[in-house]
């Protein structure tokens, strides 16, 4: 940054400058650590009260290394609260309405890409605004009607509302991407729009599917207020049934850590996957930065 | 987009592209347009579930009007978002100016920091909750270790709200960071050497260079972090359910009420037609902003 400018040749000021600019790193380095460390401290606390017993968790001053470490919280959300019925529902619902949102979001890319329908990625915005209850409301009236209410199919369907448009929103960037050429030497060897799609578009676009899915996975694993309203007591996802155990033990700290983690905790290893594209995952719809 | 589209194979077929849309838009029907639709329609009746609905016209939103629990709730839901979207502009902003910078770790350093966006909400809401706990929470032992009086954090009538706009700005900062860095990097280099050379210093390279370039961006953080802010539920249902009383009731909250407590479909639906026309409302605003707003 400084090399530019000549060094001036009297010694004391160039001393003085030396500090200065040490001075200045270390007051970087400083707030560094100061935005960095509530992200960290905040997980770091989590695990913490997961690893302690009771009395250690409700003690005051506040214990922070577990000593020793206890796994029982764990032991007891998974045996005593069902934590990997929980867990199975969430993969089976978020899974579900993942597979889904692919199979008929993957080809609404492509065609929203190659028609030029841009217009359509405004319903995905607009879909975006729309608070989570209205979708809630109407669907929960509906399956009261079938006697959806309390599965995991009912849930299933929801859940398309997160997963479907985030798929169409990255795919539909995606192929925009692809350059037609392929397609057209397709087109013009004899190949129906079907073959060029699906024998030189798809093939191509496998990175934007792996980000796809992910993300609409994600979005579906931690969404809560669908599964606390159309939800019986064995279909809860994993977020619902986490916040159960915090109204029916109130203040067992350890095993609410403990699932706090257990839900987390997968969402936190998928993000490292696609950390540059999270970005366009959760600004969807909206203007493109 | 008019239909003047560039000669060859595949503007020539744009209508049998439209095919693969069509299963998308079945879904989307079902699921996302059906409900939009069936909302307004039932904000026009009063219905509870299990009772006979009856036609009451424009009655429900007359009723919102005059509901003092309802007003007290769009003003907790600005008050909310104000605090949830300024706060997050600024600290995404300086966190953005420092990983704009090279330093060591920084890769890593910048995960560690966009970590707490990806995190399950309720999760995220669990812990605070634990942390916010007057007797046992570590805030109050980290206030008292710095010498500061304990609080009572979401207890309290007067703090639960910037509280959980805590617990938001924890969540959803790296995520105006990521926006910001993104426009930092596609910043152009010479307008900062010419100023060098005319020796404007560090604040006012930031001030009349960095700020209107990245300005675009900000704003495209603010649209999300809005759009978001006014729909934020899960860690206020988690942490405070609305409460102490109905201190923190947002419109989402009082929402949620209606429809999933009382059953009161027709004026739960009345609501939502009203907050969706506020975030509409407050998210084309912004958008305006950036169209017609000169940086420089």
């Amino acid at each position: 940054m400084d090399l530019t400018a000549p060094a001036p040749l009297r010694p004391a000021p160039a001393i003085a400058a030396r500090w200065r600019r040490r001075l200045r790193s270390l007051g970087f380095a400083l707030s560094v650590v100061v935005i960095v460390s509530p992200a960290i401290l905040v997980f770091l606390w989590m695990l913490s009260l997961s690893l302690k017993n009771e009395i250690d968790n409700l003690a005051y001053p506040p214990v922070f290394i577990p000593s020793p470490p206890t796994l029982n919280n764990f032991v007891q959300v998974f045996t005593e609260n069902s934590m990997g019925l929980y867990f199975w529902n969430s993969i089976v619902v978020s899974g579900g309405a993942t597979l889904i949102a692919l199979a008929v979001g993957i080809p609404a890319g492509y065609g929203i890409a190659r028609a030029q329908a841009h217009r359509l990625i405004v319903l995905i915005l607009i879909a975006r605004m729309t608070p989570a209850l209205s979708y809630l409301i109407p669907l929960f009236t509906v399956f009261q009607f079938l006697g959806l209410n309390n599965t995991l199919t009912a849930l299933v369907i929801t859940h398309l509302v997160i997963t479907v448009p985030i798929v169409v929103y990255i795919m539909a960037g995606h192929f925009e991407t692809l350059p037609r050429e392929l397609e057209e030497a397709a087109l013009i060897d004899g190949g129906s729009v079907w073959t060029s799609f699906r024998y030189v578009a798809l093939p191509l676009a496998r990175p934007g599917i792996v980000v796809g899915t992910i993300l609409a996975f994600i979005f579906s694993w931690n969404n809560f207020v669908f599964g606390a309203v159309l939800a019986g007591r064995a279909t809860r996802t994993l977020p619902a049934a986490v916040y159960n155990v915090l109204t029916f033990e109130q203040l067992a700290w350890g095993p609410l850590a403990a699932a706090a983690l257990v839900v987390t905790v997968p969402v936190l290893l998928l993000t490292i996957a696609i950390q540059k594209e999270i970005v366009a995952g959760l600004t969807h719809g909206g203007v493109k930065a | 987009m008019a239909a003047t589209a560039r000669p060859g194979f595949i503007a020539r077929r744009h209508r049998s592209y439209y095919f693969f849309a069509l299963p998308a838009l079945v879904v989307v029907g079902l699921v996302i347009i059906f409900p939009w639709l069936f909302t307004v329609w039932m904000s026009a009746f009063d219905w509870k579930i299990g009772s006979v609905a009856h036609y009451v016209g424009l009655d429900n939103y007359v009723g919102l009007i005059r509901n003092q629990r309802f007003i007290e709730s769009i003003v907790h839901t600005f008050y909310f978002t104000l605090l949830a979207v300024v706060v997050p502009l600024v600290l995404g902003l300086i966190a953005a100016l420092i990983f704009h910078r090279e330093f060591p770790f920084r890769g890593l350093l910048r995960g560690v920091f966009t970590m707490p966006m990806m995190a399950t909400p309720v999760a995220v809401a669990l812990v605070w909750t634990m942390m916010f706990h007057p007797q046992q929470g570590v805030l109050n032992y980290l206030l008292s270790v710095v010498g500061l009086p304990p609080s009572l954090w979401v207890y309290s009538p007067t703090w639960v709200i910037p509280s959980l706009v805590l617990v938001e700005i924890w969540h959803w900062t790296p995520l105006v960071m990521l926006i910001v860095l993104g426009g930092l990097a596609a910043l152009p280099t010479e307008p900062y050497e010419s100023a060098r050379m005319d020796g404007a210093s560090e604040w006012q390279l930031f001030r009349y260079i960095t700020l209107p370039l990245v300005a675009p961006f900000l704003v495209v953080a603010a649209v999300i972090r809005t759009i978001d802010a006014l729909k934020a539920f899960d860690t206020i249902y988690v942490i405070s359910q609305g409460g102490p009383g109905t201190a923190s009731e947002t419109i989402n909250l009082y929402l949620y009420l209606q429809a999933f407590a009382f059953y009161n479909v027709g004026k739960a639906s009345a609501v939502v037609v009203v907050f969706f026309a506020m975030i509409l409302a407050l998210a084309l605003l912004l958008l305006y902003v950036r169209e017609r707003a000169k940086w420089t």
